[in-house]
């Protein structure tokens, strides 16, 4: 349907982890997007520290969209134990560019595509001596050879290595020595550039390369959060990575070189959640980063949180479960579980970001949202949204913004106030006040996680225990008119299809919705953003005779909870599901819409 | 059942602390444990030493976790924060919200069942970090709740009210503290009203994490013949090692005993904690004689208390954390704010 052409095509490089590739591949990546033109990095690499095969895929899109693509044009096939499959993947009249210094017989096993041969290994030992070095100039060289072969500005390339060896002056020629390596073969042996390459464009400018996790990390930072415990786990770790550097930087108190942040590494998940509930009961915004395992984990305490009613922020950064699950692959498996994390009667407010630019937002709404109903956030992001980087407008602050720390009782509140009772629903909002210990004595109350009654007292009568769980429900429902409101782009004309996507879904049902358009195939797609669903989600699907909710899950996590959510009828929607743990593809959506629009059409 | 709010009746005359507060201001809702409970015993000394130190009850945080112990901290201190949160979890809460306020008196409440077997892993952690807290295990060796399960405490061959005795080696509290670097290692009985108030009020002043294990025997469910945890067992087998008094700044040390059974240690706020040694060749401030002596005791049924060992030395998780003295929850936002001039500067990695 796309491509290869002009700034549109798709550069796939299977290496193996642990040999220095990533940077090369960042490298590759960062100077497209520094030529202007739009590019989509993901990275597909296994659980493990050094040995085992890894990929990274980088769309470049002059359109600017923001999903995979599903095609491969060019394959860098630099891992024998993966020729095979990595041949098999290449799209018919792609380019196949591969180490020669060894013969690869299988390679002609497909006569629809292109071979390019570059002895990279065989020319770097002929210039670099050290055998560690060796296979980081060959990553190199293979740089060189892709933007000789796409046509690449060389000056783009070098003003980035410059950059990230300005402290170590030397690395900076023995790396372009070895991309120079490279880029010179392929000038000297192939005519160049391919059919499909870059020109530059002005698609970039006021855009950042960011990763989901380092943009929260700093939308954590922004919101004043001063607390945060974690125990680590892929893919979540570099969101308290990212929090802990900018802290550092930007926390610390230049007169006496004390600390206004305190981060926490805990013993194991369960220690996270009770560190982070300890310190937001205290007036600390708080929060952990986590994935589905350590959600597994903490649930006892996030029941707890959100029957006692205290403002705590979880990060499920997904990954493809169950159990261990696939750590270092992408999924949207959590859905139902964080809605309703923990035994008992609980519903939480999460928020589905799509991008990093969202991450950056939503990690600081998270806090308001929490403090404002007094009740635990999740913010549910995923490995593709949190580890990869993705093109998105420079993140920017509001200096006038202001914290929602919700209804917190000051000792001059409780001076005037004849009694203070902790779940006392005073303001009709089902919204009761809090008190921060140390504050004043007529603001102390007892937390427990037992039957409390509406003056926080020890209850075991129906009738208390209930009032205070249905005003939890009221207010959880309350919270519908706070949380981000769904995005709707709606098709030119009249349609009676509908298509409902969250998080990392919307960039691949984004770009089906404007294919599947042009192919006269009239689509509506909302994007939802938050739990509680919004009345405008409920509209969305009575206003469509089918809707198909796109989410990347077995078991249509999304679709049940719109049906358990509001009244649509079961028939109405369509489940469209992908879970191989890779990013989903638009390709992947418009077949299957494809498909059914056209089946009813025969019909 | 509601719980029961217990009337605030004052006596004439009656005594005031520092701050004009009498006794019963440190009180707190009535006590549902059973009657003869230690853990009862254990609240009116907590009650006393808190009201003896003149710490204002809202200055104070009183944290639990679950279990017949953990229920206590509603029955002191009504005009203090409490929390009554998860099963074992305890530590985690409590360490998070002297993050977040390091100036409040903290009193974590738990028992064996709490600690040693659910909460074992949280409890040596809080350890480990020097959590500024003073950590109570009101410790009978059985899970009342659930009706007389052994807990982890209990001795090899103690026998259970109905059923066979326990084969399973025990967890001593205090040689597992120890052993995990906590810096303030006590033990004492519920029955021992003086020792337990002064050690619970060294245990507030001293910085850094203080655990006192109490041997706070179960009425209903452990205090019969051949059970190591009763009453009668405790009494028979109870030994005095170091006594512990809290001496403000303003007071003097008086030396009431022979040079050398007498060791002052220096406390952060001026004052001291004076160890009286019964033994005379204990060293608490050893930690590894402290561990063979107790190791000794343990082997010879002999139930050693007092503070067996004391490190004011070490930095509490605040110093650690090279923190500011301004609780996090009281710095102002703008102070916390970078700026969008900061924001937009920071990103020029990601161009």
């Amino acid at each position: 349907m796309s491509g290869p052409g002009l700034n549109d095509f798709v550069i796939k490089i299977g290496t193996v982890n642990g040999t220095g590739s990533a940077s090369a591949n960042g490298l590759l990546m960062k100077s497209i997007f520094r030529m202007g033109v739009p590019v989509v990095g993901k990275n597909v690499f296994p659980s493990n520290i050094q040995g085992l095969p890894t990929w990274y895929e980088i769309r470049v899109s002059g359109d600017g969209h923001a999903g995979r693509s599903g095609e491969v044009h060019m394959m860098v096939a630099m891992n024998q134990a993966t020729y095979d499959q990595d041949l098999a993947e290449l799209s018919t009249g792609g380019v196949l560019v591969y180490d020669s210094t060894w013969p690869r017989p299988q390679l002609e096993s497909r006569p629809d595509v292109t071979v390019i041969g570059v002895p990279l290994m065989q020319m770097c030992n002929e210039v670099v001596k050290a055998a560690r070095s060796r296979i980081l100039m060959k990553n190199m060289a293979y740089v060189g050879a892709v933007a000789a072969l796409v046509d690449i500005d060389l000056g783009v390339i070098r003003s980035l290595i410059e950059e990230t060896f300005a402290a170590k002056a030397k690395l900076i020629d023995s790396n372009m020595q070895a991309v120079k390596l490279g880029y010179d073969y392929i000038k000297e042996h192939y005519e160049t550039p391919l059919r499909f390459r870059v020109s530059a464009l002005d698609k970039t400018k006021g855009k950042v390369m960011i990763d989901g996790n380092t943009a929260a990390s700093l939308g954590c930072v922004y919101a004043g959060a001063t607390f945060g415990a974690w125990y680590p786990i892929t893919p979540s770790t570099s969101l308290m990575d990212g929090f802990f550097k900018y802290c550092k930087k930007l926390r610390v108190n230049k007169e006496n070189g004390k600390n206004k942040y305190c981060i926490i590494q805990a013993e194991d998940e369960l220690a996270a959640a009770g560190l982070i509930i300890g310190a937001a009961w205290n007036g600390a915004r708080a929060f952990t980063p986590t994935s589905g395992p350590g959600i597994s984990l903490m649930a006892e305490w996030i029941g707890f949180a959100y029957y006692t009613e205290i403002p705590v922020v979880f990060f499920d950064i997904q990954r493809t479960g169950p159990s261990t699950g696939m750590p270092t692959r992408t999924q949207q498996c959590d859905i139902q579980t964080t809605a309703y994390a923990s035994h008992g009667d609980t519903k939480h407010i999460v928020l589905y970001p799509s991008d990093p630019n969202e991450c950056f937002h939503f990690a600081a709404k998270s806090f308001d949202l929490a403090e404002r109903f007094q009740t635990p956030v999740f913010f549910l992001s995923d490995i593709d949204l949190g580890m990869n980087d993705w093109m998105v407008d420079e993140l920017t602050w509001d200096d006038s913004y202001i914290p929602d720390r919700g209804k917190v009782l000051s000792e001059d509140d409780l001076s005037k106030m004849e009694s203070f009772s902790r779940y006392l629903d005073v303001d009709g909002d089902h919204i009761p006040y809090r008190t921060l210990p140390g504050t004043d004595p007529k603001g102390a109350y007892f937390l427990r996680g037992s039957g409390h009654n509406a003056h926080a007292r020890y209850t075991e009568l129906g009738h208390e225990y209930q009032e205070v769980v249905d005003r939890l429900l009221a207010k959880w429902e309350s919270a519908k008119s706070a949380v981000p409101a769904p995005i709707v782009q709606k098709a030119a004309s009249q349609t009676r299809y509908g298509m409902i996507a969250i998080g990392t879904s919307d960039a691949a049902a984004t770009e089906a919705r404007t294919r599947l358009e042009a192919d006269g195939m009239p689509v509506d797609y909302m994007r939802v953003r938050a739990f509680p669903f919004t009345d405008e989600v409920e509209a969305f699907m009575a206003d469509h005779d089918e809707v198909f909710i796109i989410e990347q899950n077995r078991d249509a996590q999304l679709l049940n909870m719109l049906l358990t959510e509001t009244n649509v009828p079961r028939e109405k929607l369509i489940p469209i599901l992908h879970y191989s743990g890779e990013p989903l593809n638009y390709r992947f959506v418009c077949d299957a819409l494809e498909k059914r629009i056209k089946l009813r059409k025969i019909a | 059942m509601t719980s029961f709010v217990k009337p605030k009746i004052r006596r004439t005359n009656e005594p005031l602390n520092e701050l004009g507060l009498a006794r019963a201001d440190y009180e707190g809702s009535m006590s549902t444990l059973c009657a003869g409970c230690g853990h009862d015993s254990v609240t009116a000394a907590i009650v006393r030493a808190f009201y003896e130190l003149s710490i204002p009850p809202h200055r104070a945080l009183k944290i639990s976790g679950i279990g017949c112990s953990s229920k206590t901290t509603s029955y002191f201190m009504n005009d203090s924060h409490g929390a009554n949160t998860v099963h074992g979890r305890m530590p985690s809460f409590a360490t998070g919200a002297l993050s977040a306020n390091n100036d409040l008196a903290t009193i974590g409440i738990s028992g064996d069942g709490d600690s040693l077997s659910i909460g074992l892993g949280q409890m040596a952690h809080a350890m480990r970090r020097n959590v500024n807290m003073l950590y109570m295990l009101e410790n009978n060796g059985v899970y009342g709740l659930t009706k007389g399960q052994f807990s982890a405490s209990a001795d090899l061959g103690s026998l259970p009210k109905k059923g066979d005795p326990n084969e399973f080696s025990p967890i001593d509290p205090v040689a597992f503290a120890l052993s995990v670097g906590a810096t303030f290692v006590a033990r004492s009985f519920s029955g021992d009203r003086k020792q337990l108030v002064s050690l619970i009020k060294a245990g507030l002043k001293h910085k850094g994490f203080a655990m006192i294990d109490v041997i706070s025997p179960c009425v209903s469910f452990n205090d019969h013949k051949g059970s190591t945890k009763s009453y009668a067992h405790t009494y028979e087998f109870y030994s005095k090692a170091v006594h512990a008094d809290y001496i403000a700044p303003s007071q003097e040390i008086v030396a009431a005993y022979d040079e050398g059974e007498v060791m002052p240690v220096e406390l952060h706020d001026g004052g001291y904690i004076q160890l009286r040694k019964i033994d005379a060749d204990y060293d608490p401030t050893d930690r590894g004689a402290a561990f063979s002596r107790v190791m000794a005791s343990d082997s010879a049924n002999e139930i050693l208390t007092g503070l067996l060992y004391i490190d004011e030395s070490q930095p509490d998780l605040h110093e650690t954390q090279n923190m500011e003295a301004l609780p996090l929850n009281e710095i102002p936002y703008a102070e916390l704010n970078p700026g969008a001039e900061a924001l937009s500067a920071l990103q020029a990695e990601f161009r």
